[in-house]
Parts: C-alpha cells; structure tokens; sequence
C-alpha cells in the first residue's frame, strides 16, 4: 500500500502500525508527534493504529525556534 | 559640637527594597503560570546545540519556545534539540513558526501539545501562535491570526499570540481569548528594537485598562540589551527575543546582558522615571553659591 510520510510517498506493508513507522526514526518516542490525515493520533494509540492505503502522515518533532 | 542637622530615619533606605522581591525581574504570572524570569527566549540560530544551552542559561530564563517540524527519519543529523533542554528547568513554548494559514497553524499547535503531554512538560496547552502573511518582512496576517487564536482558545490552548504593534488588531485578539498579546517591536530577526514605542504605549493602556494584570509580551526585533530595558521601562510585562542572542558575536555574554537590562528595565518602570523637561533643573542647591552671578540670570548683555 502507499502512503505518503513527510510528503513523501513509498510503499509500505499492508497495515503497518504508527509503532513500526516510527521506530525508522532513531529517536525515543516522546520527542515525536505523529498526525494521520490531519489528525493528531495519540501516542497511547501508536502500538494499534493501523495504515491505510493513501493516507498522508506527518511525523513531527521539536526543533530550536523564536 | 556636632552641628548638623540630625540625619532622617535610615530605616527609610531600609525599606526601599526594589520591586516586589528585591530583584529586578521579579518574574510574572502567564495563563495561570508563574514564570521566575520576564525573559522568554528562542532556541532557533544557533551555531551549536552546546552553544544554546549555555545562552539559554545565562539569561536566567524560565520558558524557552521551541518550532514544531518534521523529523528527518531517513537522514537524521543525530542531535536533537530535546537532548540539550533541562526539562526540569525550562518550560517549553511551543511556537507556530512558519505557518502562512490558521489551519496550519492550529495543526502545528497540536502537533506540539501532544509532544509536550507525552514529554510531561508543563507547557504542554500553551502555545506561541504565529501566522504569518508575508515571508520577506515575516509581518502576521491578522486576519488568519484572529481566526486561530479563536480556534485554539476554544479548543483549550492558551495562546500566547504574536502580532504587529497594531493596538485595533492587539484588542481583537484579546477579545478573541488570547491568554497574552505578544507585539512585535519591529520585524522578526531585524534587530531594529521598538521602531513604534507610542504604538506599544497605546497597546498597554489598552489591554491593561481595567484588568492591569493582563500580560503583554514584546516579542521580536530586539537587537540589543537597550532594546530589553526600553520594552520593560515601557510597561512590558515580559520580552521574548531569539536572534539578538544566537547571533551575537558571543552569545553567552549578550545573554548575561539581556537578563541584565529587563532587571534594570522593570526596576527603572516600578521606580517611575523623571519626566523629560526642556531646560535644565539644577541638582546642586541654588543657595550659598560662591559666584557673583546668581542662580537662573543671565549675563550682563543677554
């Protein structure tokens, strides 16, 4: 299935979990936020929230800002 | 033998203790918060992460902002900024940098709340707002601000809201639930200081007409220390600046310097300055001076 992470689209496997997506990013958990389709999914719910085909996820972290 | 006149009751120097603390930036109170510094400062520009956490240190402050982004999961640079925060210490704000709509900005504010509740920083239902209308003078679009400062009042954020020194669009946002009016003193990163001080004069009669203890946050365009002590002599209740620190030849020192000037700057507004005359007023006496010429004359020919 495709979905598309940080504006960018790839292929992954059917029914991938928030959990899985995120563990590609070598940093602990609690520094990220992660927004399915323009929604927050909290975290509690990372481990069960499933992927689906063409859905648009954005993976946040805190950066140095004014 | 002693002929001078008995010296007034020294305990009246006793009791002049300035501020309400003793100190100068006596800290103040935000959205149910105390803050123990009236510096808030940003953590963007600088050239190291180490580099930061000194600045950031040696301005005393309590509540640091940081930007919501992406994560670079494919190629990380390796360090983030997370790591060199003392969480313990530093209350995070949140801002909405780089955001041109209300819609956007709403969602990076909740991408920030949910970083912060999972963080369990204390921070986490506040946010910086800042939509932006223009990306050459970074001037807010007041009409997208309005609109996300409602949103996010209504949605349980206490917006700390950036603005232009535009009093109208400061009371708007007030009326609007903003927890403070943050009024830039000139454009973001220009280091112009207060191009418009009457204009901020004018914003803190506004908003603090019948409800002194609303906060009002001058936020940008500070270049210098002077800058700071202006902002506070002015009524400010607090000055929250980034670039002035991070981009200074030695940061560490400007940052000693900015947490300096707003404790001279809030303690110079409590003391209540002198009003500007035009001519002079002597400050030695006018009696017994040795001169042929009396006080105020003037001379023979004039």
């Amino acid at each position: 299935m495709n979905v598309t992470v940080n504006g960018v689209a790839a292929e992954y496997p059917d029914g991938v979990t928030i959990e899985r997506l995120v563990q590609l990013a070598d940093v602990p958990p609690n520094y990220l936020a992660v927004e399915v389709n323009k929604d927050v999914v909290p975290r509690e719910q990372h481990g069960t929230h499933r992927l689906r085909d063409g859905d648009t996820v954005e993976v946040v972290t805190l950066v140095g800002g004014g | 033998m002693n002929s001078h006149p008995p010296r007034p009751d020294s305990s009246a120097c006793d009791a002049a203790t300035p501020g309400e603390s003793g100190s100068g930036d006596d800290g103040f109170e935000v959205a149910g918060r105390r803050l123990d510094s009236r510096l808030i400062v940003g953590t963007g520009r600088y050239d190291t992460m180490p580099a930061m956490r000194d600045s950031l240190a040696a301005s005393g402050a309590h509540c640091v902002t940081v930007a919501v982004r992406r994560e670079k999961l494919y190629d990380r640079s390796g360090q983030n900024i997370l790591d060199f925060l003392d969480l313990d210490r530093y209350i995070l704000l949140p801002n909405t940098a780089g955001c041109y709509s209300a819609t956007d900005a709403v969602r990076a504010a909740r991408l920030g709340r949910e970083i912060l509740r999972t963080l369990e920083n204390p921070g986490q239902d506040w946010v910086k707002l800042e939509v932006l209308g223009d990306s050459k003078t970074l001037l807010p679009d007041p009409v997208e601000t309005l609109r996300a400062c409602e949103q996010l009042a209504a949605d349980g954020f206490d917006v700390l809201c950036y603005t232009s020194d535009d009093p109208v669009t400061a009371r708007r946002l007030k009326a609007a639930g903003a927890a403070s009016v943050m009024p830039a003193g000139s454009p973001i990163g220009s280091g112009q200081g207060l191009l418009n001080p009457n204009n901020l004069r004018i914003i803190l009669e506004y908003l603090k007409d019948d409800d002194p203890d609303y906060p009002v946050i001058v936020d940008a365009g500070v270049g210098t220390a002077s800058d700071v002590a202006e902002a506070f002599e002015l009524g400010a209740d607090a000055v929250l600046l980034n670039t002035a620190i991070a981009h200074a030849r030695d940061p560490v020192r400007m940052a000693r310097a900015m947490g300096a000037a707003a404790a001279a700057g809030r303690d110079a507004y409590l003391a209540g300055r002198i009003p500007k005359r035009l001519y002079a007023t002597a400050s030695s006496p006018e009696e017994g001076v040795i001169s042929s010429r009396p006080y105020g004359s003037q001379p023979v020919g004039e």
